[in-house]
């Protein structure tokens, strides 16, 4: 749809396409003005898995992960064309709701930003804006669960009311995906979740991302390969604004195809 | 690939370090510290100029306008007579209010300083009351009119004149002990007064100084204005010629009775428990007339007798020789109290300074800020939310936002003239009324609101609203209930700096009238009303010396309130300041 793309030579290694892939994107461009920040990006992202992007800086990675859930919206000069699916329905589909979306499709986001409030309200204040919970006792239930999956209950039961800015960068960080999954989102999007994290905080959140492994399809965004290699099953390596490859973790990092999967998992550049 | 990274051909240039120990390099150390060393030297004159001006700004108007925070009253024992509200036992309320309460006060000044018989005295002395003297003497009869037929100890509030006495400044007041014995002629009226010594040749000497000090002054004056081509002046010149031909005359004249005018400092005799002003001064004799009369002819020995001078000529004050007599009086008595002034207040605008309060002022400022406020918080903070979240960026918000800078520029007459087009000629409000001064003031402040509103939302990390927008939220939602609560300390101090903004304005108002003289203290927002800034300007071009002092005072009150609104945006800023 897009000439000055469709010369894209790359092709994209795929999965077995659509069975048991939760999201799906098709030929997707993502311009910034006259910028063209993704090309002709394809590829299958499983359910109930971590797929982990990597590339080097100004790729494109975080571009592309925000147009899952359209955040992109945001930017006025952004412009996305070609389709991504969730759950074979399109997202950029002009009768899908984009907040409801968002309610879907849970993000995290680099820098912990937890809402200058409570920590409870900040947990619950996705439910509380989606009408999750009917009553007080209900919310709380949702609150406790969610901080519990987010293996932050323990350390904060006592002081639910105290400000959620109070708390350490790595409590901030599990807190934010605390705040993710209280609105039980299918699509859990992390963008280089732990980059301003010391390393005990990180392995915390490694851990945390296994275990919601089992239950969410996780996206995440990282530069350290080590971290790709150690929670995602599935790795896409951006260069340029084009995805390279795609495959199962170990064999993008045991015996990529591409020179420049190579070159970069073997810290040539980047 | 163009980042892959080969090895470059770095050091092969010659390496350039700093050389420390160089004569070159520690040259530049030096200069560099001499530069910071200027550059703090002129911030701390800087501040040091600011912190001067400011300082010397302050206490000059304290200096001024606190004396107009305190008054002077006599407290006097007051009869009042049984029938002085209609028949005894029968008087309302009405009647106490509506009464004549000049009698009332004229006995108790009589009473106070008896024996004083000359009409223009006892003028003079009941001038030393306010008009408002019998307020508090109304106020207690009418809620206890049982006191009708007795008397009662109250104070009495003193006329301006009399207050501006007591706060000193009018003239010195110098007394010496005489060596002869002195003989009154009589008690009262035009009396003589000898004494066995040459008692008054100093005084005669200075007097006669301070007529040649007149003589000359008045001849410079009479030359000045004799240069003059304007035909008024010449004559005015030549009357001053003749009159400082007389004064040097009298100066000459070496001995001799002096007759004393209201141009030279005034003598005086305490003799005998009274008081004789001299009209003619003799070496060793004074004619005059008693201006407290004096309690016997007896003779007086020199302990018991005294000159007194007051230094400043009688036509230079604002009171009498008799006048002061009286208040010196009164004081001795005891009778003179200093209290803080709440009547400056309590009370509305009025022609008489020591009636004259601020409250008018006050509550008007309060209504006016009160609409100003109401229509400018919504307004501002809704522009700004939608300007800065929601407006397309076009070339229609872009002139928006450049127009909404540009009136933050206007000069605020401008805004006058427009409430005058508008609100008062064609939607025809009323004039002077606080409802069209806020609405002009609103005018005025919505571009500070909306520029400070725009600031505050731009400086919550968008991050905040990301992470709403990333559980779901609308923009909507993520607005009002992330940023902008975030904002809102930010708001609302730009809100209060620009309230104190509208609170020290002036021009606008004048151009809608709010410049009237106003004395009933305003109820709603459509009755006429002035406020501070206003007050202060009407009062600082009344005649009265009184009003000047007010005039400070009501400048003191302003800037209290402007102190309080700018401390109230500070202690909001540090109170909910935030750092991310
Ligand atoms: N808001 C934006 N406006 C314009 N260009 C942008 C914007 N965000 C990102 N870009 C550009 O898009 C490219 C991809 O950026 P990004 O997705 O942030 O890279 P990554 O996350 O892989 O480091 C970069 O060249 C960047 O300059
Ligand atoms: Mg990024």
């Amino acid at each position: 749809m897009d000439a000055q793309v469709a010369t894209s030579t790359h092709t994209v290694p795929r999965m077995t396409a659509g069975v048991g892939a939760k999201v799906v994107a098709r030929d997707c461009n993502v311009f910034y003005g006259e910028k063209h920040a993704i090309k002709m990006l394809n590829v299958d992202i499983p359910d109930r898995s971590v797929t982990s992007f990597i590339g080097p800086s100004g790729c494109g990675k975080s571009t592309f992960l925000r147009c899952i859930n359209r955040m992109n919206d945001t930017i006025p000069i952004c412009r996305v064309t070609g389709t991504i699916n969730i759950d074979n329905r399109d997202i950029y589909d002009p009768s899908l709701d984009v907040v409801q979306l968002r309610a879907r499709v849970g993000m995290v986001f680099q820098k912990p930003n937890p809402f200058p409030k409570s920590i409870y309200d900040n947990v619950a204040y996705g439910p509380r804006i989606h009408g999750l919970a009917q009553s007080k006792a209900e919310m709380d239930e949702i609150v406790m669960t969610s901080l519990e999956k987010a293996g932050l209950l323990k350390e904060v039961k006592d002081r639910l009311l105290e400000s959620g800015t109070g708390l350490s960068g790595g409590q901030q960080q599990r807190l934010c995906i605390a705040r993710a999954i209280a609105v039980s989102p299918e699509v859990i999007l992390m963008d280089e979740p732990c980059s301003a994290l010391d390393p005990i905080a990180t392995a915390k959140i490694e851990e945390l991302i296994d275990e919601l492994r089992s239950n969410y399809c996780i996206i995440i965004v990282t530069h350290s390969m080590q971290q790709a290699a150690r929670v995602s099953q599935r790795t896409a390596f951006f260069h340029l604004g084009t995805l390279v490859e795609e495959g199962e973790t170990s064999q993008i990092f045991t015996n990529p195809q591409d020179k420049r999967t190579q070159d970069y998992i073997t810290g040539r550049f980047g | 690939m163009t980042d892959i990274s080969a090895p470059n051909a770095m050091g092969v240039a010659k390496q350039r370090r700093v050389d420390v120990t160089s004569a070159a390099a520690q040259a530049r150390v030096r200069a560099r510290y001499r530069s910071e060393a200027r550059f703090k030297t002129y911030g701390l004159l800087a501040l040091g100029i600011t912190t001067v001006f400011v300082g010397v700004l302050l206490s000059d108007i304290l200096l001024r306008g606190l004396p107009s925070f305190w008054q002077h009253r006599l407290v006097l024992d007051v009869p009042v007579a049984a029938d002085a509200f209609g028949p005894p036992g029968k008087a309302d309320v009405a009647a106490i209010r509506g009464g004549d309460y000049f009698p009332i006060t004229k006995a108790a000044l009589a009473n106070a300083i008896p024996g004083i018989e000359s009409r223009s005295a006892e003028k003079q002395l009941n001038r030393l009351l306010s008009t408002g003297a019998p307020d508090e003497l109304r106020e207690r009869l009418a809620a206890n009119p049982a006191l009708i037929g007795k008397t009662v100890k109250v104070p009495l509030l003193l006329s301006d004149d009399a207050d501006l006495y007591f706060k000193g400044g009018e003239t010195a007041i110098v007394k010496r002990a005489p060596r002869g014995i002195a003989t009154p002629s009589g008690v009262n009226g035009e009396i003589t007064v000898l004494t066995a010594s040459n008692d008054f040749s100093d005084e005669l000497i200075t007097i006669k100084r301070a007529l040649a000090a007149a003589a000359a002054r008045t001849q410079f004056e009479s030359n000045r204005l004799l240069k003059s081509p304007d035909k008024a002046n010449q004559t005015r010149g030549t009357e001053l010629a003749a009159e400082a031909k007389n004064l040097s005359t009298r100066a000459e004249l070496s001995r001799g009775e002096e007759v004393l005018d209201d141009k030279v400092p005034s003598v005086l005799i305490e003799i005998n428990g009274g008081l004789v002003k001299a009209n003619k001064l003799g070496d060793s004799s004074i004619t005059g007339e008693v201006l407290l009369p004096l309690k016997s002819t007896a003779e007086a020995k020199p302990a018991d007798w005294k000159i007194v001078t007051f230094v400043t000529p009688e036509a230079n004050r604002k009171v009498t020789d008799q006048e002061v007599a009286f208040l010196e009086r009164l004081r001795s008595n005891g009778a003179v109290e200093n209290v803080f002034n709440w009547r400056f207040f309590t009370a509305g605008d009025s022609r008489e300074p020591e009636l004259a309060g601020v409250r008018g002022a006050l509550v008007g400022t309060a209504l006016t800020l009160f609409v100003t406020l109401i229509l400018c918080l919504p307004i501002g903070v809704g522009a700004a939310v939608y300007l800065e979240e929601f407006a397309p960026k076009n070339r229609f918000t872009d002139l928006v936002e450049v127009n909404i800078n540009n009136l933050a520029a206007v000069p605020s007459i401008v805004f006058g003239l427009l409430g005058l087009a508008v609100f008062l000629n064609f939607f025809g409000l009323p004039r002077s009324a606080p409802l069209v001064g806020g609405l002009v003031l609103a005018l005025l402040v919505l571009p500070t609101i909306i520029i400070a509103g725009r600031a505050a939302l731009r400086s919550v990390p968008p991050s905040i609203k990301e992470a709403a927008l990333g559980v779901g939220a609308s923009h909507q939602q993520a607005i009002f209930h992330h940023v902008l609560p975030l904002a809102m300390p930010g708001i609302m101090t730009g809100t209060i700096i620009g309230m104190a903004h509208a609170l020290g304005e002036t021009a606008p108002l004048l151009m809608i009238g709010m410049i009237a003289f106003i004395v009933d203290v305003p109820q709603s927002f459509v009755e006429s009303a002035t406020v501070m800034p206003v007050q202060i300007y009407l009062w600082s071009d009344l005649p009265e010396k009184a009003f000047q002092a007010k005039t400070a005072g009501a400048i003191i009150v302003l800037l209290g309130f402007l102190f309080l609104m700018n401390g109230m945006a500070i202690w909001l800023r540090k109170r909910f300041e935030r750092r991310w």
